[in-house]
């Protein structure tokens, strides 16, 4: 059985990830553990305690093998001025 | 909620004994600048930290400016005048002592920091001609562009380059074991300080440092007031494996604290409350002086200290008319008029005068420099903003020319707290030091956030150096003492018992803090009672008593995990005990009582306590204890200057 997190910070891309480990052994959290399948990105064993650094994304050594994912509740909203401006006018 | 098997070898029990002359506990910036320090002064150092020294700390992912560099060669301001400001601005309750070694050797360090291989000056003449920019050195100034003593620096590239440097001074480095307590000399409480015990992270091997001397460069404390089961990783602003640690074990060894009173109503990075620090709409810090701009898209105005309207960009970097100085940075809340520096108008009065909710920021009308400065460098080397912020918002199509970004709360905050959900910030309470940063126990010195009113990298970097400094000089005339053993033995017993608890009715360490932080709320939230407090402190010690062995953790890292929450526990102890000593509110230390008595000789005074006997020890200590700065810290630094 498994249970949805109340955050998925991680999201690998099974594609480009080549199975370093080393977004593993740079998290001062420790919230990865190894893949059980050799050569494979690790496990998010632990994703409630990320701190959103990003540092397994500065460490990683292939471009978009990692996404770092703040939850949806901290999703920040911008807009364009000339949109603000224009309702100003109406 | 995962079924794997726990991937590394199982080693509770097993021990493994390490020498040092030098102990470093803690690898964040203080940690590392003290190895630093004392490899160079030939001493054999060995560095225990919890997570990947490369990467680990408050500041491991970086920083976008570096304050109170007052000896630069481009500095209006001397080391004292800076020190002094800060010291008033806090009416006093502020530490001296290492603030001055921060204004005095910061800039040594950043010049050290460059030498290893980290980025301080703009060599690739990006912002040639701006003003913040001096194109001799080519340093790159933020806030007071006259007086020039805050750096804006490329951070993300500082904790690698340090990394580098203790590989080859040969310091021994020792990650993924959390220091779990301080030995003393023959296992007496206040005795000289011999070395650590530790618990490796992923094995659960047990560990004895044994060294001549020892510095505590742990954090300052968190999760004493917020808690989420869901979302431990952003209960506070600092890392969540920094909980301070260090204070807990300092009181059990017997360690004198100060200024443990004070909290502050919560600023951000809690979760739920508060939005990813830097990556909402602000002017302040990182983000200073974006234009804030209401819902219609028009401006709020700038003001200087005596609410003169400021027109021009320009002007939001320069002190108001008469003026020497001014101030921005880290835990600059409420600054005195003396260093006030140029701010939007209050919040009240933007609702009174009509601006419509909410506010944005906006970097679009500023001058081009000033917006790539903003976005792209602070925000792109600021501690937790490169990677989800500058990377992430741009990917999504972010433009800094075109869009402006929502503010949650008013000012830097981005966030709502309530007045009982408190964090240690703003200078907070920590270690009492003397001019070598050392401890009331002998051999045992303290850098960085476990100073009290610390803050900031600088100031880590500063503290952590001169501490290595004077660790080293101590253990070169004294020698190795042997660890006792039965302190070691209760040690073990204490670290491990968990392990051995019935997993069924067992306690995990989320439901622990949540109570912890829950009895802090109710019982030693923003308005303090002596009634109340005592309460919440007999509260504490049944967790202690009871509960504590009802604990359990499955593994290494939630056993760790565990050990974090008791240490949280004995901080919350520390904390109700300081506000139980201190009889008035006082608002320089935020602290206010329902209960406050007419008597006011405490008020000047720091109170200073600590445990002896299983008793708590308190006395007044003058807030300028250490006395007149320069002639003190030359007398302690000659060999040095």
């Amino acid at each position: 059985m498994r249970e949805m997190p109340a955050a998925n910070p991680i999201i690998y891309d099974s594609s480009k990830c080549i199975g370093c480990n080393r977004c593993m052994e740079v998290c001062q959290v420790d919230i990865f553990i190894p893949n059980p399948e050799k050569g494979k990105h690790p496990i998010v064993a632990y994703p409630g305690e990320c701190w959103y650094c990003g540092c397994c994304v500065m460490e990683c050594p292939v471009e978009g093998a990692i996404e770092l994912r703040h939850p949806l509740m901290n999703k920040v909203h911008w807009v364009e001025k000339s949109i603000l401006m224009k309702n100003n006018k109406e | 909620m995962y079924d794997y098997k726990w991937p590394y070898p199982l080693e509770y029990d097993r021990e493994e004994i390490i020498n040092a002359d030098v102990l470093v506990l803690g690898g964040g910036i203080a940690g590392c600048m003290a190895a630093i320090a004392a490899a160079r002064a030939g001493q054999k150092v060995l560095l225990v930290e919890k997570g990947a020294t490369k990467r680990s700390g408050a500041g491991g992912s970086g920083c976008d400016h570096w304050e109170s560099a007052a000896t630069n060669p481009c500095s209006k301001v001397t080391p004292e005048e800076l020190t002094q400001a800060m010291l008033h601005d806090n009416d006093g309750f502020n530490n001296g002592i290492s603030h001055y070694i921060e204004c005095r050797e910061g800039y040594d360090r950043l010049l050290d920091i460059e030498k290893m291989g980290g980025k301080i000056r703009d060599t690739e003449d990006e912002f040639v001609g701006a003003e913040f920019r001096d194109d001799g050195t080519k340093f790159m100034f933020a806030y007071d562009y006259e007086n020039r003593f805050t750096l804006r620096i490329w951070g993300t590239t500082f904790k690698p380059a340090m990394y580098k440097e203790l590989k080859r001074l040969g310091v021994n480095i020792v990650d993924r074991v959390m220091v779990t307590s301080l030995l003393t000399e023959d296992g007496i409480q206040g005795a000289r300080c011999v070395g650590a015990t530790g618990i490796h992270t992923r094995t659960g091997k047990f560990y004895i440092f044994n060294a001549k001397s020892s510095i505590i460069c742990m954090s300052r404390p968190a999760r004493i007031w917020l808690f989420s089961a869901e979302l431990p990783g952003l209960c506070e602003f600092r890392p969540p494996q920094c909980i301070g640690d260090g204070h807990a074990m300092g009181w059990r060894a017997g360690a004198e604290f100060t200024m443990m009173e004070k909290s502050v109503r919560a600023e951000f990075s809690a979760a739920g409350r508060s939005y990813p620090p830097y990556g909402a709409g602000n002017n302040h810090n990182t983000w200073y002086a974006a234009s804030i701009i209401d819902s219609r898209g028009k401006e709020i105005p700038y003001a200087d200290r005596d609410g003169n309207i400021l027109k021009d960009v320009k002007d939001r970097f320069r002190p108001a008319k008469g003026q020497k100085f001014f101030m921005k940075g880290g835990g600059i809340d409420f600054p005195k008029y003396e260093i006030e520096g140029p701010e939007t108008l209050p919040f009240s009065k933007m609702i009174e005068e009509g601006y419509k909710l909410p506010f944005y920021a906006d970097l679009t009308d500023l001058p081009e420099e000033e917006r790539k400065v903003i976005w792209g460098m602070m925000v792109g080397q600021e501690g937790k903003t490169k990677v989800p912020i500058y990377q992430n918002y741009t990917r999504q199509g972010f433009d800094p020319s075109k869009h402006v970004l929502q503010c949650y709360g008013a000012g830097w905050t981005s966030a709502s707290f309530l007045p009982q959900e408190r964090q240690l910030f703003g200078l907070p309470g920590g270690f009492f030091n003397d001019w070598t940063l050392g401890t009331n126990i002998d051999g045992l010195y303290v850098a960085g956030d476990a100073l009290y009113a610390s803050d900031c990298y600088g100031h880590a970097a500063a503290t952590g150096y001169y501490a290595g400094r004077h660790a080293a000089k101590y253990a070169k005339v004294n020698e190795l003492k042997h660890w006792d053993k039965k302190q070691v033995e209760d040690e073990k017993r204490r670290v491990y018992a968990p392990l051995k608890n019935d997993s069924e009715r067992g306690i995990g360490w989320k439901e622990l803090n949540m109570a912890i932080a829950k009895t802090m709320q109710n019982y030693c939230g923003e308005i303090k009672y002596d009634d109340l407090l005592k309460v919440g402190l007999s509260r504490l010690k049944e967790y202690e008593e009871n509960i504590i062995p009802q604990t359990f953790a499955y593994n290494p890292h939630e056993l760790i995990r565990l050990l974090e929450v008791f240490d949280i526990l004995t901080v919350s102890k520390i904390i109700i005990e300081a506000s139980l000593a201190r009889k008035i509110s006082m608002k320089s230390l935020c602290f206010v009582r329902g209960d406050s008595i007419e008597d006011d000789s405490s008020k000047e005074k720091l109170i200073v306590i600590k445990q002896y006997d299983g008793k708590v020890v308190t006395r007044e200590v003058p807030v300028n204890y250490f006395g007149d700065l320069k002639e003190n810290y030359e007398k302690h630094n000659q060999d040095y200057i």
